[in-house]
């Protein structure tokens, strides 16, 4: 199996699904760049997901849009309505605050407030997440928040494989849906299935087996929870990790048959932690899973700060490895 | 003048600009009666603009709408009956009951909704245009919105977005004075709206929203120029609303005789009738015929969708997806 990078699997996923459907187009600032400048025309999109999907698609299918948050998602669901497969992109997930009512109360209400006259298949992509002294307004998830809207698909790939499997078949759900791409995660290398390779939603991933505790971890945080897994089992100690691959719809099924047979549960996500992923699924097993545990439910999570700036301070507010393993250890102490 | 349009479709834009009179009107009516769930906002006073707008449309193009939507779906071709429905909460409604007053759609006919966001409807006519664009059809968008929408960065957002990727859009303004209880002349601090959307880049001018004949002849140069490639254009019609914002709306920002002058002097349908029949293009004895028939109409949905049934609990939970 070929290995390649978070990015490239992004840029071959995206690449096949747009070979395959000419409705699909990608609207964004700068998803090829230079439009109208004196220089190089397409830089090849921020982090650099689109290297030559101009030349090939065309400026009709990649669309460069002024800095306009809520009119790129708008129009991008305006264009869903009427017969096109948009992405909008969105270049931080921070900036989701500019565009959220065009998330919120259109794409993700349409099907339902019209009684099931129209679907809106657009798929949002943001960038997320810290690890780049990006700062307080450059750092955040928010797919807590979006994980709230009924009637929005959210997805968080966690590895090269994910990204590829899990935009394919975002591209052809009929629903809107939201990606969240870590881009601490753009380097990352892994095995990725050749040609065209689809992962369904709401089905988790059992990224490794093990019996003393469950970590479910969400994107970032499975790469984490595997380093802590090694440390941990140098101990004899041996955990399940789950990877969600998609908030809603969640697979709540794999998470209470892992901690029916570990009988713990450690949630590492990189949000704050208010109402967020990790509750919501601390929840889901409190109230389905109860009498399975043996330990109360541990939640790693960054502190109910914003991002900080100083990589000694954004290092601090990001769970780590040691955080992830400490709280395992906490579960097996009860 | 020679005539501007056949009788047949004359007759026509009366009998759609009557039925939302009275369809209005009625509401008003049956609103204090407590049949009628939730918010309410009417169209009265507006009707050439809907009418004289989306009269100029094919059924294949589409109409984004507003809060006060009931105008536009009936003149984009929504039926009396369903839209009736819609409003009394009923499972035969347009959207099963699920939408109400404030989200009627009907995607059969390019009624793509109303929408409750006051702004929130242009980007989405901006992007159906991209789509009608990308798909190379002859299509075009309307976004309907009022003087309050007007002031909304997603609007701003949505006209310089259609102007980049010159697509065929139309941006309707109708300014009916008042955005809620403040005034447009206090709220637009340019005070001249067309003015302000010819910035943005795209022809801008306005008309007067209480004579069908302009809104129509306006609009559909507009729309030719959509329909031939050469981008958005804007329309700030001028009007008033007969009604409050809401229905229950005590109006104490209005002058005390304000709406009765405006019932003289700004009734559109007034100014029709006098036009069509001055001219000997229709006779009143027809226009009667299709105001009774609406009248009749109107009774006949009122009647039924207060007996129609309510939707089924199970539609709680259907339809947030397709799939999940």
């Amino acid at each position: 199996m070929p290995v390649m990078s978070y990015r490239e699997a992004l840029t071959d996923a995206y690449r096949l699904a747009m070979r395959k459907d000419p409705r699909i187009c990608i609207l964004g600032e700068d998803v090829a760049g230079g439009a109208g400048a004196s220089g190089q025309r397409n830089i090849g999109g921020i982090f650099g997901p689109w290297p030559d999907f101009l030349p090939e698609f065309g400026e009709q299918r990649m669309i460069d849009t002024p800095i306009s948050e809520s009119a790129i998602v708008g129009t991008a669901v305006g264009a869903a309505l009427c017969g096109l497969r948009p992405v909008a992109e969105i270049m931080f997930s921070d900036f989701l605050g500019l565009c959220l009512d065009q998330i919120w109360n259109q794409a993700a209400k349409f099907r339902y407030m019209f009684g099931g006259q129209t679907s809106c298949p657009v798929v949002i992509r943001v960038n997320t997440g810290a690890g780049m002294s990006a700062g307080s307004q450059h750092s955040q998830t928010g797919y807590g928040m979006m994980t709230n809207i009924p009637g929005l698909k959210v997805v968080v790939p966690a590895s090269p494989a994910d990204v590829k499997g899990l935009v394919m078949t975002a591209l052809e759900d009929p629903d809107p849906v939201i990606i969240f791409d870590h881009k601490s995660l753009f380097t990352d290398k892994g095995e990725v299935p050749e040609g065209e390779f689809y992962l369904p939603f709401g089905e988790a991933e059992l990224v490794r087996e093990g019996d003393d505790c469950t970590i479910v971890a969400i994107s970032r945080m499975v790469k984490f929870s595997q380093k802590a897994a090694d440390a941990l089992e140098k101990d004899g100690i041996s955990v399940d990790i789950v990877n969600p691959r998609t908030l809603s719809p969640l697979d709540e099924e794999t998470i209470l048959e892992s901690v029916e047979h570990t009988g713990r549960l450690v949630v590492v996500d990189e949000s704050n932690p208010r109402c967020s992923a990790a509750t919501d699924i601390a929840a889901l097993v409190a109230s389905k899973g109860f009498s399975s545990l043996k330990a109360p439910i541990q939640l790693v999570t960054a502190p109910h700060t914003p991002p900080p700036f100083a990589p000694n301070l954004e290092r601090a507010y990001l769970p780590g490895p040691k955080d992830i393993e400490a709280a395992v250890r906490r579960t097996l102490k009860s | 003048m020679s005539q501007p349009l056949s009788a047949e479709q004359l007759l026509g834009a009366w009998r759609r600009m009557v039925t939302i009179r009275e369809f209005e009107e009625r509401l008003h009516r049956e609103m204090p009666k407590g049949m009628i769930p939730g918010f309410t906002h009417l169209y009265s006073g507006q009707e050439a603009i809907a009418v004289g707008v989306c009269d100029t449309l094919d059924r294949e193009d589409v109409i984004v709408s507003t809060h006060r939507g009931h105008g536009h779906c009936l003149a984009k071709g929504c039926e009396v009956k369903p839209m009736m429905q819609e409003i009394y909460g009923r499972a035969g409604g347009l959207c099963g009951g699920k939408g109400g007053s404030m989200h009627i759609a009907d995607f059969s006919k390019g009624m793509l909704g109303a929408n409750g966001i006051v702004g929130g409807g242009p980007p989405l006519a901006t992007g159906a245009a991209l789509a009608f664009r990308n798909l190379g059809n002859r299509r075009v968008s309307v976004g309907f919105g009022g003087d309050g929408s007007a002031n909304q960065g997603t609007v701003f957002e949505a006209m310089n977005m259609a102007v980049v990727l010159k697509v065929p859009t139309l941006f309707v303004f109708e300014n009916n004075g008042y955005s809620e209880n403040t005034a447009a002349e206090y709220a637009i601090g340019a005070r001249d709206l067309a003015e302000r959307c010819a910035a943005f880049g795209m022809p801008a001018e306005t008309g007067d929203g209480t004579d069908f004949f302009d809104v129509y002849a306006r609009t559909r140069r507009a729309v030719e120029r959509a329909r031939n490639g050469e981008g958005p254009s804007s329309l700030v019609f001028t009007c008033t609303r007969f009604f409050g914002h809401f229905e229950g709306d005590p109006q104490k920002y209005r002058a005390a005789d304000e709406v009765d002058t405006f019932r003289q002097t700004m009734d559109c349908l007034g100014k029709f009738r006098d036009r069509v029949t001055a001219e000997g293009w229709l006779q009143e004895s027809a226009l009667q015929q299709v105001h009774e028939d609406v009248l009749a109409l109107i009774d006949a949905a009122v009647e039924e969708a207060m007996a129609a049934p309510l939707p089924d609990l199970a539609t709680l939970t259907t339809d947030v997806y397709t799939t999940y």
